[in-house]
């Protein structure tokens, strides 16, 4: 038993929103340690991070910092325990200097008056630490690129005292540079007796930096293992001392990004652990192949995004889209749907030898294309208004006589069908979407472009957030509707989802699109390194 | 075939309607029965006359009109501040076209009078269309746009009218003073334009994609809709309602005054949002808007008649706007409560 050594201990803490995100989850830090928590999109880490920084609660569970019950009411009381956390998503505000979004709300003032020289120099001790010594502290934020926003996120996490610092995807905008000296910063601190918490789906990465990983699937931990030693099982660790443990991780740099310094756990024992869920029943027999290509996208490319992406779908075929978070996805699915400008690329629809012309979402949806947002709430709906309103928007010229008058009578018709028809839990069609929960809202929009009757059907995480049984109904709609000729392309980052539902996979990582494969010839364990291997390719290209 | 139970649809409709504006009904009738209790009961006169009644009835047109289309712009989620100075150039062009064409009055050919009435809708038309062009060309606030276009406007009928009064005289009055069904024409053309309005809001593809433009552009966006044709109607729209304005209140003091309209941009929005009609866009209504403006003509009267200054009439009515916005708040949060009952 090591509780004596923990800095943190966290126990049986639990969270449930809509489903539950942790189930019992229980992990210790030791001072001194680099500890990894990996897992899939959904997984539970940036939840278990956003308890221990104090930003959320626990259902159930308790946390011990240094011996003493630990359980902050918000971020600050979290920082006042010495627990600091650099979040994912960027937290800066725009139209202030990084001086000030440093050390918001701890400003050096004398009587209400910031001390302006103070702060200068304060700041530009904690930029040059993260390697932004070159650049003006009073230069306002939303003057920076998006990766070096990242380093003042991190430089504010790193700005002060610190028992444990939660770094969660701190890399996601860097360059191989920058993260090599914020990987000096965290030894540095680790030296200096702090615990971290590090969260990342770069498994290279996290090879290199951790001592140990602990691995979260479906909101429960799954295992943890010891970088360059034995797997810790509880009875497992002798002694864990941070500056025996592993020595040849500090001195020894990667020599190439694919041979990462592993001695006792592998990349492919990490990954296995990630995604090993029991598939049950939900293979069926692929789809006879054999309608016509619907939509073909040629070299499509947008900035760091997407980079030459490029697949095809038949009618009749669910072809799933599968890669990490930020893997390009989403982007692709906006890029073809037009709402977002591509930079290069063509797509062609139902075998016409010519590109199709989309400039706007407007143009593809006239061509037969459909887009079902990953965000209903900001991109999909009207909250506060009727689902009448909302099943009818994207084709109200066809309720419309004379003039531009709805046809009341046939506008509730049609919208009381379609309501039905997809199980849509409600009073009445007048009834606010807002009200709805979330599964019956995804309906909604899924009956919005049924009713537009479009040829292809782009879904962008089509299920997120939505209940078990509204998932089965969405699944069992797309299988429909494929039966009945349409092209269906469904990003995801539930691979479970895409193996169950789709004829295709196609993975993105890195803004490519690195693999397909038919159903029966794939694996989730070639799914999860083809969806990795961007990363590691660009990390070996980096390191020669 | 009717079922029994169900009522006809325009019944269901006109039930729905009076649920709607009973409460701004209710607070119209309270205003018209307070005043005449009030005033009865200091000076023993009635409040409730045909001549008061006459007078609102000869002053709101052309505020109606206004807040005709300021409730387009705010259900939109955009807002025109442009509309006082808009009407005051319409006004200013009408009056000196009028005014050039040095023919004695009586002999003024229709032509004229059709060509100096197009001008000004034209103007009014064209300051909304660069409202709306601006707003969504460079993606900019309209807040910002209008407040330009209201110093701009300004600007112009000085311009056009040297800064004078044009006296017009009566081939214009004829407008406002002719009656229709026993109402003045202006406020008769008022409340068709109301209804027609309300009309295009709730019924026409047109209406519905305003709100939902102003509920959510990106979804409207990304349904296959470009909103850009939209906005710009829509303050195109308001533009032109404001040179109607403009021919009725120059019809109404027989001349075109350069400064007329001042402050018509407030009083607009204080009518609207009166009547319930979201600042932030995506709920509203022509008709709650136009018994806004009825509370403040109203008020108006009754408070002249009790023999109140400007200053009071001028708190007061401040106070009824905050009063009718914080109404709206519990309103609808009754309402919520009770859907979710």
């Amino acid at each position: 038993m090591e509780p004596a050594e923990a800095l943190l201990t966290l126990s049986g803490l639990s969270k449930a929103y809509a489903g539950p995100v942790l189930l019992d989850v229980s992990l210790d830090l030791r001072p001194g340690e680099v500890h990894a928590l990996v897992g899939e999109n959904g997984a539970g880490k940036t939840t278990l991070a956003r308890i221990v920084a104090g930003l959320t609660r626990p259902d159930a569970g308790a946390m011990a910092l240094g011996g003493q019950p630990y359980a902050p009411a918000s971020k600050h009381d979290a920082e006042r325990a010495g627990v600091r956390m650099v979040m994912q998503e960027l937290n800066l505000i725009p139209n202030l200097s990084i001086a000030e979004n440093l050390f918001l709300g701890r400003l050096p003032s004398r009587l209400g008056v910031v001390c302006n020289r103070r702060l200068r120099a304060q700041a530009r001790e904690a930029m040059a630490r993260v390697g932004l010594g070159g650049l003006p502290p009073d230069c306002p934020v939303r003057d920076l690129g998006v990766g070096q926003q990242q380093l003042v996120e991190i430089a504010a996490g790193l700005a002060g005292p610190c028992r444990v610092l939660i770094l969660d995807e701190p890399t996601a905008a860097l360059t191989e540079a920058e993260t090599a000296r914020l990987f000096g910063q965290i030894r540095r601190l680790a030296a200096q007796g702090a615990a971290i918490l590090y969260i990342s789906h770069r498994m290279e990465e996290t090879l290199q930096i951790a001592g140990r990983i602990t691995v979260l699937r479906d909101g429960r931990v799954v295992g943890t293992r010891v970088v360059g030693g034995a797997p810790s099982s509880r009875e497992g660790i002798v002694d864990g001392r941070p500056s025996s443990r592993d020595p040849r991780r500090v001195d020894t740099p990667p020599t190439t990004g694919d041979t990462p310094p592993t001695g006792g756990v592998s990349m492919d024992e990490i990954i296995r652990l990630m995604v090993g869920r029991d598939l049950g029943a939900v293979h069926r027999p692929a789809r006879a192949q054999t309608g016509a290509v619907a939509l073909r996208v040629i070299g499509l490319s947008r900035g760091e995004a997407i980079r030459d992406v490029g697949f095809e779908v038949r009618q009749g075929e669910l072809l799933g889209l599968a890669g990490l978070m930020g893997s390009g996805r989403t982007e692709t699915l906006r890029a073809i749907f037009g709402a977002d400008r591509p930079e290069a690329g063509q797509v062609f629809l139902g075998g016409s030898p010519r590109p199709a012309r989309i400039r706007s979402p407007r143009d593809a949806v006239r061509q037969g294309i459909a887009l079902v947002t990953e965000d209903r709430k900001q991109q999909g709906l009207l909250l506060p208004l009727p689902i009448r309103h909302n099943v009818t928007l994207a084709r109200l010229e066809a309720l419309a006589g004379p003039g531009g008058v709805l046809r009341g009578g046939e506008e509730e018709a049609v919208a009381q069908r379609l309501a039905q028809a997809l199980g849509v839990q409600c009073r009445s069609v007048e009834q606010p979407v807002a009200e709805l929960s979330g599964g019956n809202q995804q309906k909604v929009v899924m009956a919005r472009w049924l009713y537009r009757d479009c040829r292809v059907l782009l879904l962008d995480e089509p299920t997120r957030g939505i209940d078990v049984g509204a998932k089965f109904a969405i699944y069992k709609l797309l299988s429909e509707l494929a039966e009945r000729g349409k092209a269906i392309v469904m990003a995801s980052s539930d691979l479970l989802e895409l193996l169950a539902v789709c004829d295709r996979i196609a993975v993105m990582s890195a803004g490519r699109l690195v693999a397909t494969f038919h159903r029966g010839e794939w694996t989730q364990d070639k799914i999860m390194a083809a969806a990795l291997s961007g990363y590691a390719a660009s990390a070996a290209k980096a390191a020669v | 075939m009717m079922s029994h139970e169900a009522p006809p649809r325009w019944r269901q409709h006109l039930a729905r309607a009076a649920f709607e504006y009973a409460g701004l009904i209710a607070v119209l009738l309270g205003l018209l029965g307070g005043f005449e209790a009030l005033i009865w009961f200091r000076s023993g006169r009635h409040f409730v006359t045909g001549d008061v009644l006459e007078m609102i009835a000869a002053q709101v047109p052309d505020s109606v009109i206004i807040a005709v289309g300021m409730t387009y712009v705010l259900i939109l989620g955009g807002i025109d501040l442009s509309v006082g100075s808009v009407l005051a150039l319409s006004s200013a062009v009408l009056g000196v076209m009028l005014s050039l064409s040095r023919i004695p009055l009586h002999a003024l050919s229709l032509w004229t009078f059709a060509g100096a009435v197009a001008a000004c809708l034209g103007v009014g038309m064209a300051c909304g269309l660069a409202n709306g062009f601006i707003t969504v060309r460079w993606r900019l606030p309209s807040f910002i746009v209008t407040l330009g276009m209201l110093e701009m406007a300004r600007g112009g009928a000085y311009l056009v009218s040297s800064s004078q009064t044009q006296y017009i005289g009566r081939a214009i009055e004829i407008v406002a003073s002719t009656r229709l069904f026993g109402l003045p024409i202006p406020f008769v053309l008022a409340l068709y334009i109301v209804i027609v309005g309300q009309f295009c809001l709730s019924r026409t593809v047109f209406g519905r994609y305003v709100v939902a433009i102003g509920t959510n552009e990106e979804a409207v966006r990304l349904s296959g809709i470009d909103p850009r044709p939209v906005k710009l109607a829509v303050f195109r729209l308001c533009g032109l309602l404001a040179a109607v304005a403009a021919l009725l209140h120059t019809a109404r003091l027989s001349s075109a005054d350069p400064n007329a309209g001042t402050g018509y941009e407030l009083q607009a929005i204080a009518a609207v949002v009166i009547g319930g009609t979201s600042l932030m866009g995506g709920r509203g209504s022509v008709v709650a808007s136009f018994f806004g403006v009825l509370i403040i003509a109203v008020l108006g009267a009754g408070l002249v008649q009790l023999g109140a200054q400007e200053p009071t009439k001028r708190l007061i009515t401040g106070g009824v706007i905050i009063a009718a916005v914080i109404a709206d708040y519990y309103r609808r949060r009754m309402g919520k409560a009770e859907r979710e009952t």
